[in-house]
C-alpha cells in the first residue's frame, strides 16, 4: 500500500533556514544541509527546500545548498521559490534536486508548466498553489507569498495545472500559513477531489492531529510541515506514529 | 581497475545516483570506479553498468538513440559479455520489448513484455503513483534482494511513475507492489535487474540493493 508522505520544509534564505508566522519575522533554524542530514536519518519521506531569497543574482547559493544536499541525504528533494525559467530548472535537477515546484511563473506564464514538463518530465514538476479563502467554498490563487490577488479560482487552476503535465500540487492554505491552527482541510478536499494527481497539503501544521486531519478530511497524500519539526516539538517518528494509531498508513521502518 | 558505469543520455540528474554508488562503494571497502559517462568506449570497458532514466518512455529510448553507437554497446556489454546490469525507472522499462507510454515505442527486447499505464482503478488512485510502498518480493532467492529489511517486514522503496512493465513469462518478475492493481517492482533475467523504484532515493533499503548490485555474481 502506498504510504501517506510526511514532508518536512525548510524555508532558505540566502543559504540559511529560517521560517517565520506569515512571512514575516524570520527566525533562524540553522544549516540546511545538517538539518537535512537529520531528516534522512530520522527518516523523513521527502524534504523540501522552499528558497526565499530575495534577489534573483543570489541563485548560485541555493544550487550550492541543494549539490551538498543530495551528496549527504539518499530521499527525494523538492526545492522551490524563484523558478522562472527552463535555466532555473536545469540548474535545480543538476545540482541534485528530483523535483522543483514552481508557483508565481505558472501564473505568469502557465504554458511555462507546459513546457518544463515536456521537458523534464511530470515527476519533476510541482506546482505550488498559494490560495486564499474568497467566499464559502472559494478559493482565489494568490502569488508574491500571498500579496498579489490573482482572481484566478484554485480549483480551475489546480485542474489546469494538472492538464499542463504537473506531477503533484503543493497547496499552501494562505489563510492558515504560520497560524498553526490546522490545514484548510475543505480547500485541501476541494483540490484534492477535482483532480487525479497528488496534493501536498501545507500551510498551518500547529500539531500532529493536524497532520491526520490533512489526510483523513483534506484526502491529501503528503502533508507539509515547517516549524512544528525543526524546532524540535515533534519528531517525524513520533508524527509517524501518531498517524499511524489514527489509522493513516505511513512508512514506519527507514 | 574495475569501473561501474552509470549512463548519461540526458536524462536528468545523475548525481544522486553516482552519490549512492560512492556511498556503498567505500562502505564496503570495493574498489570500483563509479564513472558517469555517455561514450561507447567506457561503456563498452564497464564492469557493471547502470541505466537511469526519468521522463518518458519515448524521450529516453530516444535520448539512448542519440549517442551514437550506445544502444549497439549496451547489447554487446550486458546481453553478449553478460555484465550485471541496473536498470533504473525508465531505465528499467526500456528493457521491455515495446513501451506504450505517448504511443508505441521499441524498447530493447532484453525481456520480453510491455510498458503499460498504471489503471486508474477508482478516484482514491492518484496517478502518478508517487511515494513510499511496499515490496512483496516473489523471488527470494535473487542475491540482489538479501537483506533489504528486517526479517517479517516488508521494505518500503520510493516509486515515482505513471507505467510500468508487465514481461510476458512472470518469472521475469521478481517483486510486485499493489496500487490498486499488482505493480511490477522489480524484473530481472539472468545478468540484468531493473527496479522501477529509485533506489538512490529510497534510504536505506535502496542503499542495500545498490550494495549487493555491486557483489552481485550472476
Amino acid at each position: 500500500m502506498l504510504k501517506i508522505r510526511i514532508i518536512p520544509c525548510l524555508d532558505v534564505k540566502e543559504g540559511r533556514v529560517v521560517k517565520g508566522v506569515n512571512f514575516i519575522g524570520l527566525r533562524d533554524a540553522g544549516d540546511p544541509v545538517e538539518q537535512a542530514k537529520i531528516y534522512d536519518l530520522a527518516g523523513a519521506d521527502e524534504l523540501c527546500f522552499l528558497d526565499i531569497t530575495a534577489s534573483s543574482d543570489n541563485r548560485e547559493i541555493i544550487y550550492d545548498v541543494v549539490r551538498r544536499t543530495a551528496e549527504a541525504c539518499f530521499m527525494p528533494l523538492t526545492v522551490g521559490g524563484g523558478v522562472r525559467n527552463i535555466n532555473n530548472i536545469r540548474s535545480l535537477l543538476l545540482a541534485g534536486a528530483d523535483k522543483v515546484s514552481i508557483n508565481t511563473a505558472a501564473v505568469k506564464e502557465p504554458n511555462f508548466v507546459k513546457v518544463a514538463s515536456q521537458k523534464f518530465g511530470s515527476q519533476c514538476i510541482v506546482v505550488a498553489i498559494d490560495a486564499k479563502s474568497v467566499l464559502e467554498g472559494k478559493w482565489e490563487v494568490f502569488t508574491h507569498g500571498g500579496r498579489k490577488k490573482t482572481g484566478i479560482d484554485a480549483i480551475k487552476w489546480a485542474q489546469r495545472m494538472e492538464e499542463y503535465g504537473a506531477g503533484e500540487i503543493l497547496l499552501t492554505s494562505m489563510d492558515r500559513d504560520g497560524t498553526r491552527a490546522g490545514f484548510d482541510v475543505n480547500l485541501t478536499r476541494a483540490i484534492s477531489d477535482n483532480v487525479s494527481i497528488p496534493i501536498i497539503a501545507s500551510g498551518g501544521v500547529g500539531n500532529l492531529d493536524h497532520l491526520v486531519e490533512g489526510v483523513s478530511k483534506g484526502h491529501a497524500s503528503a502533508v507539509l510541515a515547517a516549524s512544528i519539526f525543526h524546532f524540535g516539538e515533534y519528531s517525524i517518528s513520533e508524527a509517524k506514529a501518531h498517524m499511524h494509531h489514527a489509522g493513516i498508513p505511513v512508512r514506519l521502518e527507514n | 581497475m574495475q569501473k561501474v558505469v552509470i549512463i548519461d543520455y540526458g536524462s536528468g540528474n545523475l548525481r544522486s545516483a553516482a552519490k549512492a554508488f560512492e556511498r556503498m562503494n567505500s562502505e564496503l571497502g570495493l574498489k570500483y570506479t563509479i564513472e558517469v559517462s555517455s561514450q561507447t568506449e567506457t561503456v563498452m570497458s564497464a564492469d557493471r553498468v547502470v541505466l537511469p532514466g526519468v521522463g518518458s518512455f519515448p524521450d529516453c529510448y530516444v535520448g539512448v538513440n542519440k549517442q551514437e553507437g550506445l544502444l549497439e554497446a549496451l547489447n554487446e556489454i550486458v546481453i553478449e559479455k553478460a555484465r550485471p546490469f541496473l536498470g533504473i525507472c525508465v531505465g528499467m522499462q526500456l528493457m521491455a520489448s515495446k513501451g506504450y507510454e505517448n504511443g508505441e515505442t521499441s524498447g530493447f527486447d532484453w525481456i520480453e513484455g510491455d510498458v503499460i499505464a498504471i489503471k486508474r482503478s477508482d478516484d482514491q488512485v492518484k496517478i502518478p503513483h508517487m511515494g513510499w510502498n511496499e515490496l512483496d518480493i516473489t523471488e527470494t532467492n535473487h542475491l540482489v534482494l538479501e537483506n533489504l529489511c528486517n526479517i517479517g517486514q516488508k521494505p518500503h522503496v520510493y516509486f515515482v511513475h505513471s507505467f510500468h512493465m508487465v514481461p510476458k513469462k512472470s518469472d521475469h518478475i521478481l517483486a510486485v507492489t499493489e496500487y490498486g492493481q499488482r505493480v511490477t517492482a522489480i524484473v530481472g533475467k539472468d545478468n540484468m535487474i531493473g527496479t522501477q523504484f529509485h533506489p538512490e532515493k529510497s534510504q536505506k533499503t535502496g542503499l542495500q540493493l545498490i550494495a549487493n548490485f555491486l557483489q552481485w555474481s550472476p
